[in-house]
């Protein structure tokens, strides 16, 4: 516990001249997007996912004009093509050669000269506008399904945690019952009554999906509720209006998003697996169900009728979980730093 | 003496998202047998992570021993394998903590976890087991132990889990008890209960104890020797009373000045400016020096040594050093800085105590909640106060008395059940219209006690200030907002800057700052503040304490101030009331409260804050509150708040009160 003194000059003794602020905050000022951007930027697998999300959805708007056939032209002449692309096609193993699995080039027996670049299902239409087109379809239905789900959702919740007491009580007895019925008899029953159609099936996901966004949001606003901040502004005399939309709702907007972003996903599948059951949409109108369910059935002789749009929904699939996962870690703030 | 344990130039870092932290930053220190080693230091310290790097406790990832020895018995802790650590924790080193609520096992009897601890170090028969785990229990005042040992955690008390809890720490004759703030989520009176066991366990049992604290009233109730630690580096180390009477360290000076003395009159508390830093880029020189308004150039450039004061005082200070003795401006500031203290005992501050106008008056207040269909809980059970113009009122009382309700009742967010609360002779619940609501809310308002969740974190704090403003349209235009904005932040001690930024970038003394410039935003007359400062560190306690106090001598604020930390109430309030159990037992001018206690509840409540100063602490006699016995002497006679001498008021049955009269007139 010695100390060299040779070198410690007498100057350094002095009172020190300039004193730090002890106050400065020296990182800058952020907002809590910005904030939970940057978060959301260093995870890699959901910014992947977003990026897929980007390109799937531009596939979806652009894809079906990138050729000049339409999505329910039939031509008997051009059945069941394999899938034929330029340049891809010198490339044998890959499988765009349009030759079929029992090694006939298709397209020179057929006697055709374009390019089918998914191939053509059993009654000549072509499977790249289809998938696209179908694709667009079922994220129509997803994203107006989960938009749905969104306003009841945290209109039900919000209302039952705010006012609390009775309200909730009945509210919540509601939720239960819903809850108690067998989702899938009830969707059935409704596709039965209604036409099947874009909003009939919307419809019949909408009547009991957004029971799992109004549990979420009444649990973050009765959590909120018990803040300090929010009996502060009580204090201060705030209004219902101004403490739902200023405080309760942007506290709770996290988690919302983060279940929507679930919500998605989960309703593509509902609708692929109603248009699969023969429940969903009906010929010629397309989306991911109907093609897989018509996919399904040439399985053994056309394999690339199931393949793309397989590959298409489970793409969608995984790309909004991978979005959910980073978003959840993104907007939760005991990541904050 | 002979050393149990031995630190050398600890090092512990965690990586976490903002990059590496270094928690602990070199900390050697050692452990004599059978003594007692408290390590203080505000949160964040490296105090905990310290103590828990002994006995591998770090969560591992993040945490990590990078470097240094903890040598044990000869063996180095920091180098031996998990399975090796095992056989150590419990039986040789073992450890005690924070909340007792957390650290017992809910699904399982007390007996059981206790006996497991027995069973796993000491192989032997289930039945030697049981009877060693009744011993225990019997030895750290647990009562029947046949009966509470098939009962489970949630049949205690608070202060008898940490019994038990302890009874698991000394189940096989530690050498060494690591007690990482063990009383301080509890209450006063059950604080001096724990401490007075851990003290007789260990003259019994003979085991050394490192204590963890913030608190430098139990350091000095409890400590054989001190370690101050500040920004993961222990700044000073000696004997209790070298410490707390020659202490060397700028540090230790402010930490111990901003200590209010409840034997003492003082108009303001020493502050320590500032935050302590981030340990993610810890400062160059001395950690302390950009808080230090006495700091000399060096402090900013290199780090200080280790200085020897005595055989066993050492501290980390340039001051110590023989250049800066010369230096004569230097010596007189250290002189300064450390009679100051001693300079405030000379001076008697007579408190004003002209009574004004009569601002608030509770009546009888009942605030009843049901928790099911058959109990209620009767949070206040017939409150009665006045409250005047200009005055401080305290309201102390320990969890559970109804403080906290009491503040929220009177602000409106509760409507008593019964009884009445007169704000300028108008009732606070009956129904009025929005203007008059309008006007309530701004004379009446309140400040939190969690700087973390009493702040909007989505809102910017122009906006959170300005709150009030805009409900009740005070600003004319938006340049007129944010002028009163910044004026606000100024008052508070903040920056004008500082608007702009989001609550998550403050620490939680500043943030703190930001809810009281939100109340004055509105400009209120009367102010309710629930635990202002029970949620920070002692340093930054006493900046805010002083805010306040400027706040009411600038803008003739009135306050009633709700805490359980009875030296800061008395220090901040021209008259306290004492709660228990939703009533108010004793009310008086606070230096009469003080010197003249005469509730037996109020006694032992008194009796049991710990002082920072060793020599007051060890010779200390704790009063205890036996209420059972106090309700049989009482019998069915009638009890009542009766004025014993003017002003002070306690509740007392008729005999009680010729009793108290005659006492006072006694004394007086």
């Amino acid at each position: 516990m010695t100390v060299e003194n040779r070198e410690l000059a007498d100057e350094l003794f002095e009172p020190a001249q300039e004193q730090q602020s002890a106050k400065s905050i020296s990182r800058p000022a952020m907002t809590y997007w910005q904030d939970a951007w940057k978060r959301f930027l260093k995870n890699k697998a959901a910014f992947a996912g977003l990026m897929l999300i980007a390109l799937i959805i531009l596939l979806a708007v652009f894809g079906p004009y990138a050729n000049n056939h339409g999505y329910d032209e039939q031509n008997l002449a051009r059945a069941n093509l394999p899938p034929k692309v330029p340049i891809l096609e010198q490339v044998g193993w890959l499988g765009f050669d349009g030759v079929d699995n029992r090694g006939i080039d298709r397209y020179e027996a057929s006697g055709v000269t374009d390019y089918y670049w998914f191939g053509t299902d059993n009654l000549g239409r072509d499977l790249w506008t289809r998938v696209w087109h179908g694709t667009r379809i079922s994220l129509y239905i997803a994203f107006l399904a989960a938009a749905i789900d969104l306003l009841i959702g945290v209109a039900y919740g919000g209302i039952s945690a705010y006012y609390g007491g009775r309200v909730d009580n009945v509210m919540q007895r509601l939720i239960e019952i819903l809850v108690g019925i067998p989702n899938l008899i009830v969707v059935i029953l409704l596709i039965l009554v209604l036409k099947p159609g874009i909003m009939s099936i919307t419809l019949a996901m909408v009547i009991t999906g957004w029971v799992g966004m109004a549990r979420i949001v009444r649990g973050q606003i009765l959590k909120l509720k018990e803040q300090e901040f929010i009996l502060a502004s009580k204090t201060l005399g705030a209004k219902d209006k101004r403490m739902i939309w200023k405080h309760l709702i942007p506290n709770a907007l996290g988690p919302i998003i983060i279940t929507t972003m679930f919500t998605i996903p989960t309703a593509i599948f509902t609708e692929a697996f109603l248009s699969f059951i023969g429940l969903g949409l009906q010929p010629p109108v397309s989306s991911l169900g109907t093609l897989i369910n018509e996919g399904y059935k040439l399985l053994g002789i056309y394999p690339h009728m199931l393949a793309f749009s397989s590959i298409v929904i489970s793409v969608i699939m995984i790309s909004f979980n991978l979005l959910g996962d980073g978003l959840q870690d993104a907007l939760d703030p005991k990541m904050r730093k | 003496m002979e050393r149990v344990l031995e630190v050398k130039d600890l090092h512990v870092s965690f990586n976490t998202y903002a990059g590496e932290v270094k928690a602990v930053r070199g900390v050697s220190f050692h452990l004599n047998k059978g003594e007692t080693l408290a390590i203080v230091g505000e949160s964040g310290s490296g105090k905990s992570v310290t103590s828990k790097s002994l006995l591998r406790l770090i969560p591992h990832p993040p945490g990590k021993i990078t470097k240094g020895e903890i040598l044990f018995e000869g063996k180095d802790l920091a180098a031996l394998s998990e399975k090796q650590m095992q056989s150590i924790r419990g039986a040789d080193i073992s450890m005690i903590f924070q909340d007792p609520m957390t650290s017992l096992n809910p699904t399982m009897t007390i007996g059981k976890q206790i006996m497991e601890s027995v069973i796993k170090h000491q192989k032997g028969t289930k039945q030697e087991a049981k009877e060693r785990t009744l011993e225990l229990l019997e030895l750290v005042g647990i009562h029947h132990p046949e009966k509470r040992f098939d009962q489970y955690p949630h049949q205690f008390s608070g202060g008898m889990r940490q019994r038990v809890v302890i009874a698991m720490a000394i189940s096989c004759n530690p050498k060494v008890l690591i007690a990482d703030e063990p009383t301080t989520a509890l209450d006063v009176t059950i604080q001096a209960q724990i401490l007075e066991l851990l003290k007789s366990l260990q003259k019994q049992l003979g085991m050394a104890i490192i204590f963890i604290t913030h608190d430098l009233g139990v350091v000095a109730n409890i400590a054989d020797r001190v370690a101050v630690m500040y920004a993961g580096k222990i700044i000073e180390v000696g004997k209790a009373h070298e410490v707390f009477y020659e202490p060397q360290h700028p540090y230790t000076w402010g930490l111990l000045g901003a200590m209010p003395d409840i034997h003492r009159q003082e108009e303001e508390l020493v502050t320590i400016p500032g935050a302590p830093p981030h340990l993610a880029a810890p400062p160059a020189g001395d950690a302390f020096a950009a808080r230090n308004p006495n700091a000399m150039e060096i402090d900013f450039l290199l780090e200080p040594p280790m200085f020897k004061v005595s055989d066993t005082h050492y501290a980390a200070t340039w001051l110590l050093h023989e250049k800066a003795r010369k230096m004569r401006g230097a010596q007189q500031r250290k002189q300064t800085a450390a009679n100051s203290r001693k300079a405030k005992e000379n001076e008697t501050v007579i408190k004003k105590s002209g009574k004004g106008q009569k601002l608030l008056e509770v009546k009888g207040l009942k605030q009843y909640f049901k928790s099911d269909k058959h109990h209620v809980i009767k949070a206040i059970d017939g409150l009665s106060f006045d409250i005047y113009k200009g005055e401080t009122f305290g309201l102390v009382g320990e969890s559970g008395c109804g403080k906290s309700t009491t503040g929220r009742t009177l602000i409106g967010l509760y409507e008593g059940t019964a009884g009445e609360v007169l704000y300028k002779n108008e009732s606070v619940f009956k129904k009025k219209s929005g203007a008059e609501t309008q006007q309530l809310n701004r004379s009446i308002q309140m400040i939190f006690q969690d700087p973390y969740s009493s702040l909007n974190p989505r809102l910017t704090v122009a906006d959170i200030i300005a709150e009030g403003m805009d409900i009740h349209g005070l600003a004319g235009s938006r340049q007129q907002r944010m002028n009163r904005v910044y004026e606000l932040l100024e008052t508070v001690g903040l920056h004008r800057d500082h608007a702009n930024r989001y609550p998550h970038e403050f620490s939680g003394g500043q943030r703190q700052r930001i809810g009281i410039a939100r109340a004055l935003a509105v400009d209120p007359e009367f102010i309710i503040a629930d635990e202002p400062i029970s949620a920070l560190d002692v340093s930054i306690q006493a900046q805010v304490i002083n805010l306040l106090k400027k706040l009411q001598r600038e803008k003739g604020l009135t306050y009633l101030f709700i805490a359980h930390d009875l030296a800061m109430v008395k220090y901040i309030s021209d008259r306290i009331g004492v709660m228990y159990k939703g009533k108010i037992v004793e009310l008086a001018e606070s230096n009469e409260l003080y010197c003249r206690p005469l509730h037996p509840y109020t006694q032992s409540l008194l009796s049991a804050i710990p002082m920072p100063d060793p020599r007051l602490e060890q010779s200390h006699q704790r009063m205890k509150f036996d209420e059972q016995k106090l309700l049989s002497e009482r019998k069915q006679e009638e009890v009542r708040l009766r004025e014993v001498k003017d002003g002070h008021w306690v509740e007392c049955t008729e005999r009680e009160f010729r009793e108290y009269q005659s006492k006072l007139s006694g004394a007086v």
